[in-house]
């Protein structure tokens, strides 16, 4: 018989939500065969002559607790997928299960439950404060709609000041250009929080900050997340900040997944020639590991007409024939256990086709 | 022993005991506006001008509308009418001050109302874009065919005049500026993520427009609006100039500028008083809004 002390773990944090309905084992958020094409309009009758797959079948899910890095160039579609989240933009296929509840359908959770549920942090800490309310005031927005008193969304909205690090008093009735960067996402982040969500979706929230700052932000943001008992989706570009972050990391390319999977792991061992480049773009602290060539060539194609089989494969080291013509498989997401290492390419998957695919025993092994 | 907590998030010290007092909106708009002499000077002389008219049957014994033959076209400066007579023999100075709140009702009233309504359209089309857009836009875009005074004319004209139909037109004519507008400054503030944040917060439409597009829409409609005080006295005298807008002997600066316009020859300083009038009113309306303008903006 073995007395265990251990401190609480995260499955005690969550059987202690009097929000949870799930259990610990139950992801916060299912996302499942995601879509979103946006009609491209034009000529006399404004027909529609092409779509941009912003998010083309995207499926993944987000453990209680955990930090879900997710990164990809400009234009791959995170941003879009944040939206899609919220349901800012209304999604064309797929679905969201969130605790355990389908969302948005009868006997699920309603969306106004989802909203309560997920918030999200804007990148442009500008245009996301009112520019013409005290922040105190938008901070409270949120709480108001919701239902409280003016007394207590108020009272909501100075702790909450309190606990990003702002004083409430000298603060509170500022408007937002009265603020630094740092400041005004610090606000963005308490504006969030005020409607006690469970999963934050943090879409580029530090990435136009100084470094400095960026750092503060980072920090604040593990700090909130043991404090509210919160799930992050971290949307960046910056893969130095996502490993430090995150505990599992997702490569979004051209609208879809090509990689996830455990941070140490995906750091270590990337798999997609993809995510190998976008590794290899990072700057090294050692000036004698100086990046000479660009590893990755030319800009994203276009994603109205992206190419066929692999959509990396114009852009690949690696691309052979069946890259071309076989779209390779990132294999069921949703099926594979959290600790699983993804990626959708032909070199990894056994039998494609690839000659540096491992043959059928390896794989087995 | 002090109990100094410092802030593990921040590194900073506890903070001051008391609320610390930061300037509103509008009060920082009054102290930018302090120091704009121009613009106070202006504010000053249509505060005046629109006192004087509000308060001119106690400020002269005369009746605007009595006319007396024997007294025919005095000049500037008779002892018993100080700005003369017209050339009915109504003193004008009681003239100016009774048309003054015809001439300013007819700048402020339809503005006013135009304001709101143009507004309205303008925020609810900038809002829900796509075909509400198209449908108020292109509606607007007709009236904008026309040139603002041709459609005045043609409105008044089929109206008939009086003073109501005269309001009625200037409001017609008006709307569809201030509604483009307004139309552009909500759909540029639709588009900030301010928007999706309070969409995302579960509040209804109605709530977003109340409490996040009208204050950021406010601004630049009303220093827009501001300037078109102005335009609408001059629009109102061109009409009652031209016969029709108010009718006589409703005095008018519009209608004696054209009513005196006859005697050109025989006093011409006292046919240019109406004129002066008009023109020094619109111009300090049109200062004042410029530096209402500099002074609502925010980020200055």
């Amino acid at each position: 018989m073995t007395f265990d002390i251990a401190p609480a773990t995260k499955a005690d944090l969550i059987a202690e939500d009097p929000r949870d309905r799930g259990g610990p084992a139950q992801p916060m958020l299912i996302v499942e065969r995601l879509k979103k094409y946006f009609p491209i309009h034009a000529g006399l009758l404004n027909r529609k002559v092409a779509e941009v797959k912003a998010v083309d079948d995207v499926s993944f899910f987000v453990l209680k607790g955990e930090t879900l890095g997710i990164v990809g160039e400009s234009g791959c579609g995170k941003s879009t997928l944040a939206r899609l989240l919220m349901h800012l933009v209304a999604k064309d296929e797929g679905s969201l299960v969130l605790d355990g509840d389908p969302v948005g359908e009868r006997r699920g959770v309603s969306l106004n439950a989802l909203r309560r549920a997920l918030q999200m942090v804007f990148q442009d800490s500008y245009s996301s404060l009112n520019p013409r309310l005290p922040i105190q005031e938008s901070i409270a927005y949120g709480p108001r709609v919701q239902g409280d008193s003016a007394k207590q969304a108020k009272q909501k909205a100075r702790d909450l000041l309190e606990q990003v690090g702002l004083r409430p008093n000298l603060y509170g009735q500022r408007y937002p250009h009265e603020l630094s960067g740092g400041q005004k996402q610090r606000v963005n982040i308490a504006r969030a929080l005020a409607l006690d969500p469970r999963l934050l979706i943090l879409d580029e929230a530090v990435s136009a900050l100084d470094k400095s700052v960026e750092a503060q932000v980072l920090n604040l943001l593990q700090d909130l997340k043991e404090r509210f008992n919160l799930t992050y989706i971290f949307i960046s570009h910056d893969l130095h900040v996502v490993q430090y972050i995150s505990d599992r990391v997702l490569v979004m390319y051209l609208g879809q997944v090509v990689e996830i999977g455990p941070v140490d792991e995906f750091y270590r061992n990337p798999k997609h020639p993809y995510t190998k480049a976008l590794l290899e773009c990072r700057l090294s602290m050692d000036p004698d590991e100086r990046v000479d060539a660009a590893p990755l060539a030319g800009d994203p194609p276009n994603p109205v007409n992206p190419p066929a089989g692999c959509r990396f494969h114009p852009r690949c080291p690696f691309a052979e024939e069946v890259c071309a013509s076989k779209a390779p498989a990132l294999g069921n997401v949703l099926q594979a256990g959290a600790d699983k290492h993804l990626a959708a390419c032909h070199m990894v998957i056994a039998g494609s086709g690839h000659t540096k695919a491992p043959t059928a025993e390896l794989a087995r092994a | 022993m002090a109990d100094i907590s410092i802030s593990p998030t921040t590194g900073s010290l506890p903070e001051p005991a008391g609320q610390v007092r930061i300037r509103g909106y509008w009060e920082s708009v009054w102290r930018r506006l302090r120091y704009d002499y121009v613009t106070l000077f202006c504010l000053a002389l249509i505060i005046l001008i629109v006192l004087s008219a509000v308060f001119a049957p106690w400020l002269t014994h005369f009746d605007p509308d009595k006319s007396s033959i024997a007294n025919r076209l005095r000049p500037i400066g008779h002892p018993k009418y100080i700005l003369g007579t017209d050339e009915q023999g109504r003193d004008l100075l009681t003239r100016m001050l009774w048309g003054g709140r015809i001439s300013l009702m007819m700048g402020i009233v339809p503005v006013l109302i135009a304001t709101l309504v143009g507004g309205m359209f303008g925020v609810v089309a900038g809002y829900y874009g796509g075909k509400v857009n198209m449908i108020i836009m292109r509606t607007m875009d007709v009236f904008f065919a026309f040139p603002s005074v041709l459609l005045a004319i043609a409105i008044s004209g089929s109206l008939g005049g009086g003073i109501f139909n005269q309001m009625l037109t200037l409001t017609v004519v008006l709307v569809p500026p201030i509604c483009r507008v307004a139309e552009t400054a909500t759909s540029q503030v639709r588009n900030m993520d301010f928007v999706d944040a309070a969409r995302a917060s579960g509040a209804s439409t109605i709530s977003i427009i109340f409490s996040h597009v009208i204050v950021n829409v406010m601004s630049p409609v009303l220093v827009y609006a501001s300037t078109l005080v102005s335009a609408a006295i001059l629009l109102a005298s061109g009409l009652s100039f031209l016969g029709l807008g108010v009718q006589p002997p409703t005095a008018d600066w519009g209608l004696m500028l054209s009513t005196l316009r006859q005697s050109i020859y025989v006093q011409p300083i006292v046919c240019a008083v109406p004129g002066l009038a008009i023109l020094v009113t619109s111009i300090a309306f049109n200062l004042v809004s410029d530096g209402l303008r500099q002074a609502m903006d925010v980020k200055a």
